[in-house]
């Protein structure tokens, strides 16, 4: 299922490119864009391990940008 | 300016008097010295912060990190107004970053400006006012001048001129009255109407594009991919360089300072900032560019495509051509044109089929069915009418030679409709699939940007596929084709490129949808209302103009190369610098100047694409 989340404060064109990098390596993402441009996630995923996916997606985007925000 | 850029501005500036101040003061002791870091401090603190944060988090390769070890390096060794100065400079050409990124943003999303923010429905006879989302199917709304319709629908009261350019690129405005079909993004000129949703607020155009657009840069270019791929490696090799420079000829040398210098400067230009902005930027400002036109293209990897397209491969009917039928010649022995037309128009008012609507609309008027006093249809031959005192033989060359007569050959192609009255042979008319104002300067100018093989496939017969081919001079066409034969066709196409270029296929979207996949990429026209053109197709042209399409093959040519010489801009410049910070002749400024000063410049070249003209 795909799904296109908002960002905020995605600041950095090189963490948005690294933040692609992690989260497409979580398991059940077949593929996932963040786009630093049009402050854009989108992921298209298992839907039922969606949630889970997503709370990890949340982890990754703080720990490379802190003050970024997936808007759920 | 955000409240952000606000900000870090006011404390570069006051960074910057304490570090003049600081300059001013000459060397009293602490006082000086303290000053300097005050400054540092204030001009440094959200990157110290950060490269704090992301040190405990394990993220050692961030820039803030890197700037942070650079300026306080610098400090260490005593070069004060060094460490604060390129601290400030790097500040600055953040904020000039964050500007340029902001504002180009703003231009890209005023592209798209298609999104109705509110929508007037009647609900129990009064009108309210509600978000789009809010409206249901079958709900009436009423859209007043000067607003965007937001939901698609059909017009049950009130008639304007619409503004159709957000979706279509077409500058003149659209008439419309009760019973016409309209697009949400439309935007009403004139006169008050009421409309009648078909659709919620996600399944309308307006809406649909919007999503198109804004997931295009999902589908990477292979530009996209290679700085993605070479920024992985460039930060590590970059810092592991700098490393080295610190270490090794330290040892071997001597004098540790001066390459600790230097390595300090490799720090400073090891993120690829300028490259991971600028090139996804240039994409997505020639997608947002093409939308203003009324072309939607799915991704940035089909404007890669379309800049090498080397075969553009043409449907005829409703692409080059406009699909109906129309009359192109009358040809007539004494009875004069407008009685020929009327008798056949009046022979054929009974009948829909294309050909005899064609007939009527030429005629212009309401045939006077009133004349007719028998009339009979010979199948695959045509109409025998008895109008007024006139016995009308209207219909194909085997009709007259049932009645004895022998047809002259027309020296024009087309279908043709002989009129025989009382056994006399009267003329004929030739109908044609018209050609478009603008398929002649299609072809030309796609010839003209580098297409080297045009192509026409159509199902209708040789003579007139050679005479469209012809007409618009192009290489080659294949006719009575069946759907099937098309898409093999074009297989066969593929087959024989080059294998640096791409196939194009130009289809109306409904009935060539399996050619329009096949293809490298398939291009749909006439889009406005179809959602399955919209599905199938790669790029998307929203009215039927076929010259669009030589504009997107442009419009991508320039976006690639606008692109290319922002890699080879940044990377040479940071490699240059990297040069000369190794042998001792770049100083931090130019560093920096490297890190942000290009990217600044980058971004802006980017923004180029906004401004590609037709």
């Amino acid at each position: 299922m795909k799904k296109t989340y908002r960002m905020e404060n995605l600041e950095c064109a090189n963490c948005a490119a690294k933040m692609e990098d992690a989260i497409s390596k979580l398991e059940g993402v077949s593929s996932i864009s963040v786009s630093f441009i049009s402050q854009r996630l989108i992921i298209d995923a298992d839907e039922k391990l969606l949630p889970k996916i997503m709370k990890k997606a949340q982890k990754i985007v703080c720990k490379i940008e802190p003050d970024c925000e997936i808007v759920l | 300016m955000t409240r952000k850029q606000k900000k870090s501005l006011c404390s570069i500036i006051l960074s910057a008097v304490l570090l003049v101040v600081a300059k001013l003061l000459g060397n009293v002791a602490y006082v000086t010295v303290s000053l300097y870091i005050l400054a540092y401090l204030i001009a440094g603190f959200d990157t110290l912060r950060k490269a704090f944060r992301n040190i405990l988090r394990g993220n050692v390769f961030d820039e803030n990190f890197l700037m942070a070890i650079a300026t306080i390096g610098a400090i260490i060794i005593k070069e004060y107004t060094e460490g604060v100065a390129v601290m400030l400079f790097y500040r600055v050409g953040e904020l000039f970053e964050s500007i340029a990124v902001g504002k180009s943003r703003k231009s890209i999303s005023e592209l798209m400006d298609i999104r109705p923010d509110r929508a007037t429905v009647i609900r129990d006879g009064e009108e309210t006012v509600v978000s789009p989302d809010e409206v249901e199917v079958g709900e009436l709304i009423v859209v007043a001048p000067g607003e965007k319709v937001a939901i698609d629908g059909i017009i049950v009261d009130g008639s304007s001129t619409l503004d159709t350019s957000a979706l279509t690129g077409e500058s003149l405005p659209r008439t419309a009255a009760i019973g016409d079909r309209i697009q949400s993004g439309f935007i009403n000129l004139s006169g008050v109407i009421t409309i009648k949703t078909e659709c919620t607020f996600e399944t309308s155009t307006a809406a649909k594009i919007l999503e198109l657009v804004e997931n295009a840069s999902s589908k990477k270019t292979r530009s996209e991919a290679f700085i993605t791929r070479f920024a992985r490696y460039y930060t590590p090799a970059v810092v592991f360089s700098a490393l080295a420079l610190a270490v090794i000829p330290s040892i071997v040398f001597g004098n540790p300072l001066s390459w600790v210098k230097r390595a300090l400067i490799f720090l400073v230009i090891s993120c690829p900032c300028a490259l991971v902005i600028s090139v996804p930027l240039t994409f997505f400002g020639a997608i947002g560019c093409a939308s203003k036109k009324g072309i939607l293209i799915k991704g940035s990897c089909y404007i890669e495509q379309l800049s090498k397209a080397g075969t553009v491969v043409f449907d005829k009917t409703g692409t080059l051509t406009k699909g109906s039928f129309s009359v192109t010649a009358i040809h007539e022995n004494g009875i004069g044109k407008q009685r020929l037309l009327e008798l056949a128009a009046i022979s054929e008012s009974r009948s829909s089929h294309p050909i005899a609507l064609s007939v009527i609309r030429a005629y212009g008027k309401k045939p006077d069915q009133s004349q007719i006093s028998s009339i009979s249809e010979v199948s695959g031959q045509g109409i025998i009418a008895q109008i007024g005192d006139d016995k009308v033989y209207c219909g194909n060359s085997k009709l007259m030679n049932s009645i004895g007569i022998d047809t002259p050959e027309c020296h024009r192609q087309g279908t043709v409709v002989h009129v025989a009255v009382n056994g006399q042979y009267e003329g004929h008319i030739i109908i044609n699939d018209e050609i478009k104002e603008d398929a002649k300067e299609a072809i030309t100018l796609l010839s003209q940007s580098g297409v080297r093989r045009t192509v026409m496939l159509t199902g209708d017969s040789e003579a007139i596929a050679q005479r469209v081919a012809k007409e618009l001079c192009i290489d080659e066409y294949h006719a009575e084709l069946l759907p099937t034969d098309k898409a093999s066709l074009l297989e066969k196409i593929i087959e024989e490129k080059d294998s640096d270029s791409t196939v194009v296929f130009i289809g109306d979207g409904i009935n060539d949808a399996p050619v329009i996949s096949r293809a490298d990429v398939g291009i749909a026209m006439g889009a406005l209302g179809s959602d399955a053109a919209i599905e199938a197709a790669d790029v998307v042209l929203m009215d039927d103009k076929p010259s669009k399409t030589a504009f997107a093959v442009k419009l991508s040519k320039k976006a690639i190369s606008i692109a290319r010489c922002n890699i080879i801009f940044a990377l040479s410049v940071k490699l240059l610098v990297l040069i000369l910070g190794a042998l001792g002749y770049a100083g931090m400024w130019l560093a920096v100047f490297a890190d942000v000063g290009v990217s600044v410049i980058a971004i802006c070249n980017a923004m180029r694409t906004l401004r590609i003209k037709e």
